[in-house]
């Protein structure tokens, strides 16, 4: 045992305070170590990251490039304004800041909530649009607020305007603001720059890269609580490039405002170049107001509407094309070697096995030619030839015609419909094909699906003789088409036939253009939905009756237009072909044709889109606040609208019998309301 | 051949350690000047102002006979006991954690004061123990009750930086008091057994974060792990010669958090570099020094241990804040002595320097007196 004396002590304490001082000196040497190691051995790292602290690279979103119509007027193009986005991962009070955002931009309280969702559903990194088109008085209110906004970006901007608005809704799409997937697709900076919107449908997604353009940049010196202090260096963004469109700007509007109150869609087409000079659908959605996300009224109002605004028809809507399909049959049967001479007797029905097929006409045709059987869409007609001549004509001859067909367009998806076979109810159904399938078939209705630009691409390619093929992209070369070898004057016979639909004794008189010198061929149709037995496909439930049908072209012996109208549930042709009159009219003389629109819109209550202004602002006050938000990303609303489209235009169960025709109208006069007998076979659903 | 030139009251004060630490005090201002954006206000002119006053006290200090000191050890320590107790009570009352007081004019942190109170208590202590009972080990038990006691207070507020320094300033006094080897290598084995079960059930939360950021800055780099980051940058970009007076980025811009006060010398190596960094080390290296060198020449027991300990509770201030400033420590609220901008800081530094200047001065009369 050690011994401790005051001296021992003493010793002890020397010993120990050199301890102390040697971890003292140690310590010190460590930390001068320890300091010119980070200084000097890290020193660049740390420069750099110091600067990458102080300089804030932003990124200004480039000018987007314009989408132009044939004539080089604008049909997307940018309007400079002020917006203000909210970073949500810099938020400090969200609620507290939403509330006061809302006053300073005068919001409802629907439009509070919509914000306060899409906060809540957001990335955190990702930019919340909260208002664009501000004036410059609203933008300042906010700027001055900004110390006790964090989180808050107002900007000096472009945002994506469309001035026809919803008369190219479903053509050209839309834009916004990134979503997580399209940032995780394309993980770049740029798509979460506040102010930065991206296509997101039609045209606008088709060709993003191409419109998209260079960003600027902006090098700024900031604080690290985000504050700007002063400008270090600009560059300029680069300007996407423009698109031009084949379209042709004022008829694709015509198109959309003459489709008034109905549901449907105007395809019209250059026989010579294949140019789509129009492609509506109505009803539509206003793509201006989609760029800053879909608010949860227009999207509730959207949803809810039957006639699926958001559904682009001319690809997307699959119809039995109905009667149309008449002169394609015809060709096919002039090309099987049948004489157009040769006559049937139409007795208002022909008995088929054991089943009797009625003429839409139950009165009768008496004796029916093909000329006839054209212009007068007489069914008898084409069951007797079709029962002689076999579907193995009018099949191929249908696909050569462009039906069941997918064309090569910048478009995300075309619904290509069906042209049905003996292979192919074998195929599908596992059902050998019957007789009354191919009389169906004739007269467009059973398995066969159509959309309406197949339709036109078929009137084009029956007027012409040539195999035209739709383009939406203008060039000035003028493509040289292979002909669809017709043989010796087929050709006539059909134009000739086809203007007899409109300016002879045909179904369609009233279609009959009001210019003297352009005369217009047609073809009408009329799809059953439902069975006679179900409804009358006249009047009733909306959904319940008929569509109507037409294909024209004009002039009818020199074709330069071709085209089609389909009304979804228009109650017959007699719904289409007044539509197609008016916008060939506007065609060759746009005075008269407006003339004619104006007198319409002033029955409907002005233009479509004041219509959907009008409707928008009656469902938002019916609706109130109480209203399910709407989906975050508008692009998923698009591929549910698909997904049922989709499942609508394939009938599950094979048909099991045959389809009466509905009635035609004839002549001049006003749809002939004829009493129809309720079929007494059942017969399904076309869709 | 000062006598000569200067009256003894001013020849007799340390000025080899007074001259460095007035150059590291106005180099601190400097700092402190530039950090608010090249403003006296607010941070520079107090901090000049409370270095005077605290340096007029530090010299009263050093003019306070020793007995008296010695004497008044315990009741000191009684009344910052206290003051503790005061604070904690009223804490209570207010519905939460408090550390000062409010006397008015003054804020005062108690707990700043317990740490050269309790270097002074147990420097009593060990002096009144007589030599032969120092191996007995029931003579740590008042140490460690003395030490036990404050500790617990300020752990309750909670302050861990402070309760960590009043346990080294205790226990390097009774390290140098000669208690034997073997019981501090038992404490140290001890430490290791008792600190991860404190990790996980002692510490508040946002300590045991602390402690985690530390040991990985880049897990958490927007929450407590960026002051660490943000302080190695400014260290790291400031290179050999820093980026000039008032030039500092980091500091300026508001990356460094604290940039006058917990991390005052990541400041001032952004803008002087090593340079600047090696100058505030050897000022620190002269004062920590010359505490040891008054120790060991100290005349009896009592002052001996009191000097020592003084000079660890210095080093403590500054070896924590620079390990922690240059992520060798995770991130403890504690200040930079002679630099950061603070009034409790500058107090407890000044009152362990005005001891050692007391310390000083007693050997000097004891050994040879009349020789400066």
């Amino acid at each position: 045992m050690q011994r401790f004396t005051a001296s021992s002590l003493k010793q002890s304490f020397d010993r120990r305070s050199f301890v102390i001082g040697a971890v003292q000196g140690g310590i010190g040497l460590l930390l001068a170590a320890r300091m010119g190691y980070i200084a000097v051995a890290e020193n660049e790292k740390y420069e750099m990251e110091a600067e990458s602290n102080r300089v804030n690279l932003s990124l200004i979103p480039p000018r987007r490039g314009w989408i132009l119509d044939r004539n080089g007027a604008p049909m997307a193009s940018n309007r400079a304004d002020f917006r203000v986005d909210i970073i949500p991962e810099r938020l400090e009070d969200p609620r507290r800041t939403v509330q006061t955002l809302g006053k300073l931009l005068n919001f409802t309280a629907d439009e509070i909530e919509d914000l306060n969702v899409r906060l809540e559903t957001a990335a955190g990194f990702q930019p919340v649009p909260v208002a664009s088109g501000l004036d410059y008085d609203e933008f300042a209110a906010v700027s001055v607020r900004l110390p006790e906004l964090p989180g808050v970006v107002p900007q000096r901007g472009f945002s994506r305007y469309y001035p026809t608005g919803p008369a190219v809704g479903h053509l050209i799409g839309y834009v916004g603001a990134a979503s997580r997937e399209e940032y995780e697709q394309e993980p770049i900076p740029l798509l979460l720059t506040p102010g930065f919107k991206l296509g997101k449908d039609g045209l606008e997604k088709q060709f993003e890269q191409t419109l998209r353009g260079e960003p600027g940049a902006r090098r700024v010196e900031v604080t690290a609580g985000g504050r700007i202090v002063r400008d270090l260096d600009t560059r300029e963004d680069v300007q996407g490039k423009s698109i031009q469109l084949t379209i042709d700007g004022p008829l694709q509007d015509y198109a959309a405002r003459r489709l008034g109150l109905e549901s449907g869609s105007v395809v019209v087409m250059d026989c010579l170049t294949g140019d789509l000079m129009c492609m509506a659908s109505m009803p539509s959605f206003d793509p201006n107001s989609f760029s800053d996300g879909i608010g949860r009224v227009e999207y509730q109002m959207l949803s809810q509407n039957e006639r699926v605004p958001l559904r682009n028809k001319v690809l997307k809507g699959l119809y039995p094309p109905g009667s149309t399909v008449k002169p394609m049959v015809a060709m096919a049967f002039l090309e099987a070697g049948l004489d157009p001479s040769e006559s049937v007797n139409c007795a208002g029905g022909l008995r088929v096995g054991n089943r009797v097929f009625h003429c839409w006409q139950r009165r009768g045709h008496g004796r029916v030619d093909m000329a006839k059987g054209i212009y007068q869409s007489c069914d008898v007609y084409f069951y007797h030839f079709a029962q002689r001549l076999g579907m193995d004509v009018i099949a191929p001859m249908a696909k050569r015609c462009g039906m069941g067909q997918e064309f090569p367009l910048p478009v995300a998806s075309q619904f290509y419909g069906t042209v049905p076979d003996p292979a192919w109810k074998l195929k599908k159904y596992g059902q050998q094909w019957q007789p009354y399938d191919t009389v169906n078939a004739t007269i467009g209705q059973g398995y066969m699906l159509a959309n309406p630009l197949q339709l036109a691409v078929m009137a084009a390619r029956l007027a012409t003789g040539n195999k035209v093929m739709p383009r939406m992209l203008l060039r000035k070369d003028k493509p040289r088409f292979d002909s669809l070898n017709f043989h010796g004057d087929h050709v006539q016979v059909m134009q000739q036939a086809m203007s007899d639909v409109v300016n002879g004794p045909g179904t369609a008189g009233r279609a009959r253009l009001p210019i003297d010198d352009v005369l217009m061929a047609g073809k009408t149709g009329t799809a059953q939905v439902v069975s006679l037995s179900v409804g009358s496909g006249k009047g009733g439930l909306w959904k319940h009756r008929d569509h109507g049908l037409f294909i024209f072209f004009a002039p009818f012996d020199n074709p330069r237009y071709a085209g089609a109208v389909v009304i979804e549930h228009g109650g017959g042709s007699g719904a289409a072909y007044p539509i197609a009159r008016d916008v060939m009219t506007f065609m060759f003389d746009p005075a008269k044709g407006l003339e004619a629109l104006h007198a319409l819109e002033k029955q409907w209550g002005g233009t479509a889109q004041e219509r959907l202004n009008a409707d928008y602002a009656r469902f938002a006050a019916a609706a109130g606040v109480d209203v399910p938000p709407a989906p975050a990303d508008p692009v998923t609303v698009a591929r549910q609208v698909d997904a049922e489209a989709r499942s609508a235009a394939e009938p599950a169960r094979p048909h099991p019998g045959p389809i009466d025709p509905a009635p035609e109208p004839v002549g001049t006069a006003a749809p002939p309301v004829t009493p129809t007998p309720a079929s007494a076979t059942p017969t399904p659903e076309p869709r | 051949m000062r006598h000569a030139i200067l009256p003894p009251a001013i020849a007799s004060q340390p000025w080899r350690v007074l001259l460095p630490l007035t150059l590291l005090v106005c180099f601190g201002a400097a700092v402190l000047f530039s950090a608010a954006g090249g403003s006296m206000q607010p941070y520079a002119a107090s901090h000049l102002v409370r270095f005077a006053v605290f340096l007029a006290v530090a010299m009263m200090i050093s003019y306070l006979p020793a007995d008296l000191v010695r004497w008044a050890a315990y009741p000191a320590y009684g009344v910052v006991v206290l003051l503790l107790m005061l604070v904690e009570a009223l804490g209570q009352l207010g519905g939460g954690s408090q550390r000062w007081l409010d006397l008015g004019p003054i804020v005062l942190q108690p707990s700043e004061l317990m740490k050269p109170v309790i270097v002074l208590v147990l420097a009593s202590y060990y002096h009144s123990l007589p030599a032969g009972m120092i191996a007995n080990w029931r003579t740590l038990l008042p140490p460690a009750a003395l030490m036990g006691f404050p500790m617990a207070l300020v752990l309750l507020q909670p302050d861990l930086g402070t309760s960590l320094a009043i346990v080294f300033g205790g226990a390097v006094v009774i390290f140098l008091a000669g208690v034997p080897g073997k019981w501090f290598l038992g404490a140290g084995a001890t430490a290791l057994v008792i600190a991860p079960l404190a990790y996980f059930f002692g510490l508040h939360d946002y300590q045991r974060r602390r402690v985690t950021t530390f040991l990985d800055p880049e897990s958490d780099p927007l929450g407590s792990g960026y002051h660490i980051t943000q302080s190695k940058i400014a260290i790291g970009s400031g290179g050999i010669t820093g980026k000039g007076f008032g030039e500092g980025s980091q500091s300026h811009l508001d990356y460094l958090p604290e940039p006058h006060t917990d991390f005052v010398f990541a400041t001032m190596a952004e803008e002087w570099g090593l340079i600047g960094g090696l100058f505030v080390l050897l000022v620190f290296g002269i004062v920590l020094r010359w505490g040891l060198i008054v120790a060991r020449r100290a005349p009896d027991r009592f002052l001996r241990l009191l000097a020592g300990g003084m000079t660890a509770t210095i080093f403590f201030y500054a070896a924590i804040n620079l390990m922690m400033v240059m992520g060798l420590a995770p991130v403890v609220g504690i200040p930079l002595p002679f630099m950061s901008h603070g009034g409790s800081s500058m107090m407890t530094n000044m009152i362990c320097l005005g001891t050692l200047m007391m310390v000083d001065r007693c050997s000097r009369r004891a050994v040879t007196p009349g020789l400066g």
